[in-house]
């Protein structure tokens, strides 16, 4: 990633557009915590559906309507525990999972009158004890001398291995970055999980013991599959996605302040001291994902003047929900439908703009191009699998992405995966946490029988 | 606009709308306050005997009950009767009677049961020019330890006993507050009838502890690490009181006495009920201590909006006409069948009909539909108990239909059959035994 504050053209790029207060303020909580009063009568509006559609809606699976109903009889550890037991990630969970398209949407009461019960405040309220503890609340099993190697201290890894723990199984992560936590540390809009909330609630995962991390260790770099094979009871793989998408547009490398999304979010969410961020005065982002959604809004905390989101189809077809759309919009964020990028423009060697189409459906008769210009362009269009890191073995795969059954095995005897890095997967925290969950499973089932 | 007024024992008031002997009324600047709001009338905090005064505890005198919202469901109260001196309370209740002769005036009374204790106290009050006295037969702490209050109320006897006495020392209309914390409530209103008093009022408050402190191991309320049962009232009680000025209402002994209903009343609707049961007046507490006075001004205002919606012009109009209604398990018609029937558009699929009915009852509702989540009352198994229309969070959505035509498919019988009650039902071994005479 190249970024070049002030280069001599027109692009304006530079550090400290606004004040480190108000940089604190845009950064802050998205919803503040609910209070202890204000959890209860919000679980009082829960009505304990049978068999729940929103606990059928969650990924993981979490017992909601009794978690709510023990924060309405007071009785919050418990609730923090019928959420852990599903989900140990349930915190990050309650920050980041898309509820409105998942258990809210699901609610009886968004059915009823358009306004759910908030599960994800209430799972926040729950599970905040525990982690604040800093202990896992389960007890690590009796060691039963087996070892699993994990790759990746993601939500799918440590999920694993948390629940290997429980089974007596100890595991060993590689991880080849230099903090474990994965998206949920490197990815997750910093609004979204403040007070370095990654790195605490991956600090009450491995409280369990048991757990070893190796950093800085990446497969087919640091690390081989067949020594893994070899010298452990199991793999679990779980080292989420490869490089981005590119526009695959002349001139994409070359241009200075092109940016992967991916890669300038990572930068936010380490940076010690966000003015001296370097943050575009016009920014463009093109994708219409939660990606493009978190860079879109951020850039705007960050002080842009103007963001532009520029999305190539509708927004019925848009991945990032309505409410993350709002969230945008209601940040200053101006979504342009049916853009379809045509030409990079640049001027003496940075950006400058971008030509687009009008894709619409509308008929050729409404085909028209236009220009955006900018000073920054952010491109989060998607991530590929990664195949190359799978270092040569014979594990059968899909557009790049490892194939897995439904107890997350894959073709490879003694090889498990999870996580965006598997084929079909939903490229949630919350998922890839199931899938952690169910392949330490399957695999202490497989070890211990 | 319908006419509110009331004329109970001869004691004319605004509307029916009294507070009852409580806190609410035990000083001449809560009374006033009260009668500015619009109160119809009040019963004066109860007097105790000549001499010096009860004393309260300096402490937390109430518990309660809330809703997870705080809304508060019920109240208790260790308090005694009124710890103020006599002479100031009888010089304040002369004072507001004749700043405002056009409001009910009642004087709540406890003194030893002893017939010269009240003749005393008889003597005193009415000199206020007070319209009535209540004898406060009710109170279930503190003052029955003293072998006053409920400790009365519980012995139809001393009820009879003590009514006569006020009868025959006072020309003032005798009402007699009964305690609920008893088992028949009639008899207690038989003996008031019997003894002369002029009417009953219902119900006193309910023993009660509200809660338990796990922490401390005491009673959530107390005083010095200790705690003792206290009158329980507010929208809990109200089904109580319903039921006990229903049995008064409906007992032929107890034919004309006139009853001021007291239990949980809220809003206009509570006080509607209580009138439709044959109440003359009603009596308010909780709701005044949860809100303050104001909230006199909805009662009214609702009580005369329903009147006008159904054409009542005054209260007799509908006063006690649910009685009627009112009657013994078993005369009701064993041949009437009712079954659920679940409006598709309204509901949510939340599931608890279903549940509860697959639980706890019998096993009538479907879950699923062709394998699709829906909910559907399956009529081979009905019995139209009701608990799926009562647990559904949508109103309306759940009804009972009655059936009058066609055949039960639960029971093989027809819909349409004529009255039978379980006074000549087969199954009741009593028709057996008449058969066999």
């Amino acid at each position: 990633m190249t970024i070049a504050a002030n280069p001599p053209a027109a692009s304006d790029i530079r550090p400290g557009r606004l004040d480190g207060e108000t940089l604190k303020d845009n950064f802050a909580d998205l919803h503040a915590p609910l209070t202890a009063h204000e959890a209860r009568v919000e679980a009082e509006r829960c009505y304990f559906c049978f068999d729940a559609p929103c606990q059928q809606a969650c990924p993981t699976g979490i017992d909601i309507p009794l978690f709510i109903r023990q924060i309405a009889a007071g009785n919050r550890t418990g609730a923090g525990r019928t959420i852990f037991d599903s989900n140990i990630m349930g915190g990050m969970c309650a920050r980041v999972c898309p509820t409105e398209t998942l258990c809210e949407e699901a609610c009886v009461r968004e059915v009823a009158e358009g306004k759910p019960v908030v599960i994800g405040q209430l799972q926040r309220h729950a599970t905040e004890p525990a982690i604040e503890r800093g202990q896992s609340p389960y007890a690590r099993g009796k060691p039963a001398g087996k070892r699993v190697a994990i790759v990746g201290a993601g939500p799918a890894g440590l999920a694993c291995a948390h629940e290997l723990a429980i089974a007596g199984v100890e595991s060993v992560i590689f991880e080849a970055r230099e903090k474990a936590g994965g998206l949920n540390e490197y990815g997750i809009a910093a609004y979204k999980t403040v007070d370095d909330f990654a790195a605490r609630e991956v600090e009450f995962i491995l409280s369990i013991g048991g757990i070893e991390i190796r950093r800085g260790q990446a497969l087919g770099r640091d690390v081989r599959l067949e020594d893994l094979r070899r010298d452990y009871d199991a793999v679990f793989l779980g080292a989420g996605l490869g490089s981005t998408n590119k526009l695959g547009l002349p001139k994409e490398t070359e241009l200075e302040n092109v940016i992967d999304a991916v890669d300038y979010i990572a930068a936010l969410r380490q940076a010690k001291d966000l003015t001296a961020l370097p943050v575009g005065r016009r920014v463009l982002v093109i994708g219409g994902g939660m990606t493009a959604i978190d860079i879109a809004v951020q850039s705007k905390k960050l002080g842009a003047e103007t963001v532009t989101m520029a999305y190539r189809r509708g927004p019925e077809q848009m991945k990032a929900s309505p409410y993350e759309r709002e969230l945008a919009q209601t940040s200053g964020v101006v979504i342009r439908y049916w853009a379809r990028p045509m030409a990079l423009e640049g001027h003496a060697g940075a950006f400058s703009g971008v030509v687009f189409e009008n894709a619409s459906e509308d008929g050729d008769a409404s085909r028209s191009v236009f220009r955006i210009e900018a000073d920054v362009l952010f491109t989060a269009i998607g991530q590929r699998g990664a195949p190359e890191a799978l270092d040569g073995a014979e594990i059968k795969t899909k557009d790049g992405r490892i194939v897995v059954d439904d107890q997350r095995r894959a073709s490879l005897k003694g090889v498990w995966a999870g996580g965006d890095c598997v084929f079909g997967g939903q490229d949630l925290t919350v998922s890839a946490v199931e899938d952690g969950k169910q392949a330490a499973r399957s695999i202490a089932a497989a070890l211990l029988s | 606009m319908a006419d509110l007024r009331t004329d109970f024992l001869g004691v004319k008031s605004p509307n029916p709308f009294w507070l009852a002997s409580a806190p609410p009324t035990d000083r001449k600047v809560n009374v006033e306050r009260a009668f500015r709001a619009g109160w119809g009338g009040v019963v004066w905090k109860t007097l105790g005997e000549a001499g010096p005064p009860v004393v309260n505890v300096s402490g937390a005198r109430y518990g309660a009950i809330h809703g997870g919202d705080r809304r508060l469901i019920a109240l208790n109260n260790i308090e005694l009767i009124t710890d103020r001196d006599l002479e100031i309370n009888l010089r304040e209740i002369k004072e507001v009677k004749r700043a405002w002769p056009d409001r009910a005036l009642i004087v709540s009374l406890m003194v030893p049961c002893d017939e010269r204790s009240w003749e005393a106290i008889l003597a005193r009050v009415e000199e206020t020019e007070c319209d009535g006295v209540e004898l406060n037969f009710g109170c279930p702490h503190g003052m029955s330890e003293r072998g006053m209050g409920s400790a009365v109320g519980q012995v139809p006897e001393y009820v009879e006993m003590v009514a006569r006495w006020c009868k025959a020392h006072s020309r003032m209309p005798v009402i007699v507050k009964l305690t609920p914390n008893i088992t028949d409530i009639r008899q207690p209103a038989r003996a008031a009838k019997q003894g002369g008093a002029d009417a009953v009022s219902l119900i006193n408050t309910i023993n009660s502890i509200m809660a338990i402190d796990l922490d401390r191991m005491t009673p959530d309320v107390v005083i010095d690490g200790k705690g003792t049962h206290g009158g329980m009232c507010g929208p809990a009680v109200k089904p109580i009181a319903l039921s006990m000025v229903s049995e008064i209402a409906r007992d032929p002994a107890c034919a004309g006495l006139p009853i001021s209903a007291i239990g949980g009343i809220t809003t206009w609707r509570d006080a509607a009920e209580f009138i439709a049961l044959g109440s003359g007046t009603v009596q308010v507490c909780t709701a005044a201590m949860t809100y303050g006075f104001k909230v006199v001004q909805e009662m009214i205002a609702g009580l005369s909006d329903y009147m006008d919606a159904k054409g009542y012009a005054t209260i007799e109009d509908f006063r006690g006409r649910a009685v009627p209604s009112i009657t013994d398990w078993q005369y009701l018609n064993l041949n009437y069948v009712a079954k659920a029937e679940i409006n598709q558009d309204l509901c949510i699929q939340c599931g608890r009909c279903h549940i509860v009915c697959e639980d706890t009852s019998h096993q009538a509702i479907f879950a699923r539909v062709n394998g699709k989540r829906q909910f559907v009352v399956n009529d081979d198994e009905c019995v139209g108990c009701n608990l799926c229309t009562l647990v559904c969070p949508v109103e309306n959505c759940i009804t009972l239909v009655h059936k009058t035509s066609g055949v039960d498919p639960r029971t093989g019988l027809d819909y349409g059959r004529p009255f039978a009650d379980w006074t000549t039902h087969p199954n009741n071994p009593a028709v057996h035994a008449r058969a066999a005479e």
